[in-house]
């Protein structure tokens, strides 16, 4: 079992996806029980199904610096480093620790192979990529955490991890290992994934994608909403930023089980929630909200109602936000981390969206509206492809 | 600058010219060796996966095998970051051809092979490996910032830790831009603590890139220019030699990784 570690200060957080741009917006969608799916017009041939699409990517360009790694993707990048003060955030912590002492720590699944596919559109008559995309470095699942070094001036350790659906949960725990032996002050951890067709035709082709918004925990659940999204946190040691929510705890474990389908009896996904309580010292009656992954698959969802049911009290709050943003894949991580400060700092539990049937599997834990309650301690799951798991905790300064 | 040690137990290699760490010892040694299949055996895959497995699985898992088998741990209990600049080059030239000309048509086998954790999530699969397990990548920095990543975990969390180091051939205009043409894989165990198995102690450092390490005075089969992973075959060398030197990795754009070898004495 993980030993106890020292909870590391969130210092700044910020999230942009369908439901708006920054914390606010989130937070208002959230209160209003506002989703952000809509019918899919992003893919190159027509797909029946529902996305959560960030508006205003398409009209958001990169300074002429930075020209060079032009992609959707990294446009959402951009639009989402520029919300909630998170660009001055990191450019003080830049100040303060000097550029080689901030980690960069980034997680997608897809990076800008929405590029990619473009250029595979228009092919030159030489058989290349056009002009136009002939940027090497773009064409790499890598593009996204070079563009955002070059734009954060940052020098420090840079990595991106590429894990599917537990790729920007991953992130806190290997930035808390790089901070806790020294390698590093602080990081700016998060992720970003876009739609492209890579995505949507390829969850097609396994079958998890819903012809209507997705239902999470929904009796009659068809399936999942794809969306996108861009978030970032800035983690600094706890004595640094002695009011900011803290990271308390993660947890990193895998299904040994299936490519594409999780472990039945959710034998990974427990582990990584029982190493995410270890590491915070935490019993489970003491989560006061979890952000469940719940995808609106039937697999997972039924996995993980059962895995809630064994391990937490009734008395703990838990929905998934999947109806709100779809599944931002990549960027999951970060969006429901996000989804777990606000809860945290705000006092919100969010309702879980689409589910007008419960499941009868699902136990009394769940918040099927949106609720106004203290919360000092929160939780998110994120479960990958390819059976990767990864939970984190948080808690509010004085609870930490 | 800040430091870390891990101690080495055990050394995978999978490449066009070499099967395994004991032809890269016979070639240092001056004999010749003969050309491996021109497939990896991958045997630690289940027969049904290791069909439907493809060569960026197979490559990986291959030198996965080599070093825990060599290591003398199990595979299931193993922590492991699997590094890849590219990822899976062939299948997502194939992925992009078929969307650019029929979406509809892709095929959900070749979707789940292209994501990032393939090699990954098969070789905990395969093994029944439960610990933690990444997929990560850094241009061509990947090599360096994946062993900074793996000996990251070993030292944070004491414990060993798999780490694997590949990229294959792209084809295509995929294969063309990113301008890799070998396969190339590499594995290593590392731990936190020196053993009985131990080949040699590695002491890392991060640097300014500015700062230069001598390059092992040795030729290490320098034939893979061109594929990010094989940025680890110099320290291979220096392990396959049993000697002492230093080695200078990208660890990220602006970052070198320095690595002290220290045979045990």
């Amino acid at each position: 079992m993980a030993a106890p570690m020292s909870p590391i200060a969130v210092r700044a957080v910020t999230v942009t996806s369908a439901l708006g741009r920054g914390l606010e917006a989130h937070r208002d969608a959230l209160e209003r029980e506002r989703g952000g799916l809509r019918p899919n017009d992003a893919s190159s041939a027509p797909l029946p199904c529902w996305i959560g699409r960030v508006d205003g990517v398409d009209d958001t360009p990169l300074p002429a610096t930075l020209a060079g790694w032009d992609s959707r993707n990294n446009r959402l990048a951009w639009l989402g480093l520029a919300q909630d003060g998170f660009l001055g955030q990191v450019d003080a912590a830049r100040r303060r620790y000097g550029a080689g002492r901030v980690a960069l720590l980034l997680g997608t699944s897809t990076a800008s192979i929405g590029a990619t596919e473009e250029g595979y559109r228009r092919l030159g008559a030489d058989g290349r990529l056009p002009p136009d995309l002939y940027r090497p470095a773009l064409h790499t699942p890598h593009s996204l955490a070079g563009f955002v070094a070059a734009a954060l001036e940052l020098a420090g350790p840079c990595l991106t991890l590429s894990t599917a659906c537990s790729s920007s949960a991953k992130v806190f725990a290997s930035a808390e290992r790089l901070m806790r032996l020294g390698l590093a002050d602080a990081a700016v951890v998060g992720g970003v994934d876009s739609l492209c067709d890579h995505v949507l035709f390829g969850f097609n082709a396994l079958e998890l994608v819903s012809p209507e918004p997705c239902r999470p925990f929904d009796a009659a659940r068809r399936g999942i909403s794809i969306g996108e999204a861009a978030g970032f946190a800035l983690l600094e040691r706890a004595e640094a930023a002695p009011e900011a929510p803290r990271l308390v705890g993660w947890g990193e474990s895998s299904d040994a089980f299936h490519m594409s389908t999780p472990h039945p009896d959710g034998l990974g996904a427990e582990l990584a929630i029982r190493d995410a309580l270890a590491r915070a010292g935490r019993e489970a009656a003491q989560v006061g909200y979890i952000n469940l992954h719940g995808t609106a698959s039937r697999k997972n969802d039924a996995m993980e109602a059962a895995l809630l049911a064994r391990l937490f009290p009734p008395g703990v709050r838990a929905s998934s936000t999947k109806g709100y943003t779809g599944h931002t894949l990549g960027a999951a991580g970060i969006v429901e981390a996000a989804f777990a400060l606000l809860a945290i700092r705000d006092g919100l539990v969010p309702g879980n969206l689409g589910a007008d049937t419960p499941d009868p599997a699902c136990g009394a834990q769940f918040a099927w509206r949106t609720e106004r309650r203290p919360v000092d301690v929160a939780m998110s799951n994120s479960f990958g492809f390819g059976g990767n798991n990864a939970c984190l905790l948080f808690a509010s300064a004085e609870a930490a | 600058m800040s430091g870390l040690a891990v101690h080495v137990e055990g050394v995978g290699l999978w490449s066009p010219a070499l099967a395994g760490f004991d032809a890269l010892r016979t070639r240092l040694a001056g004999a010749a060796v003969p050309p491996p299949a021109a497939t990896p055996p991958a045997q630690a895959l289940p027969a049904t996966e290791r069909r439907r497995a493809s060569a960026s699985v197979r490559i990986a898992v291959e030198a996965a095998a080599q070093a825990v088998a060599m290591s003398g741990r199990d595979a299931a209990a193993l922590a492991c970051v699997f590094a890849s600049a590219f990822g899976d080059l062939a299948t997502t030239d194939e992925l992009c051809a078929t969307l650019a000309r029929a979406p509809a048509e892709l095929s959900p086998t070749r979707f789940h092979l292209s994501v990032h954790n393939a090699p990954a999530g098969y070789w905990t699969i395969a093994g029944g490996c439960r610990a933690s397990s990444s997929a990560v990548c850094a241009g061509a920095a990947s090599a360096g910032a994946g062993l900074l990543e793996a000996a990251v975990l070993a030292c944070a969390e004491a414990r060993p830790v798999l780490l694997v180091c590949s990229d294959i051939a792209g084809r295509g205009p995929l294969g063309e831009i990113v301008g890799c043409r070998h396969d190339f894989g590499a594995a290593l165990v590392l731990a936190p603590t020196p053993g009985a198995r131990t080949l040699a102690r590695l002491q890392l450092a991060l640097a300014d890139p500015s700062c230069t390490a001598p390059s092992p005075a040795i030729d290490c089969t320098g034939d893979m220019p061109d594929n990010p992973s094989a940025a680890i075959l110099p320290l291979l060398t220096l392990l396959a030699a049993g000697r002492a030197g230093v080695i200078a990795m990208a660890a990220a754009g602006g970052l070198a990784l320095h690595v002290r070898v220290e045979p045990p004495a």
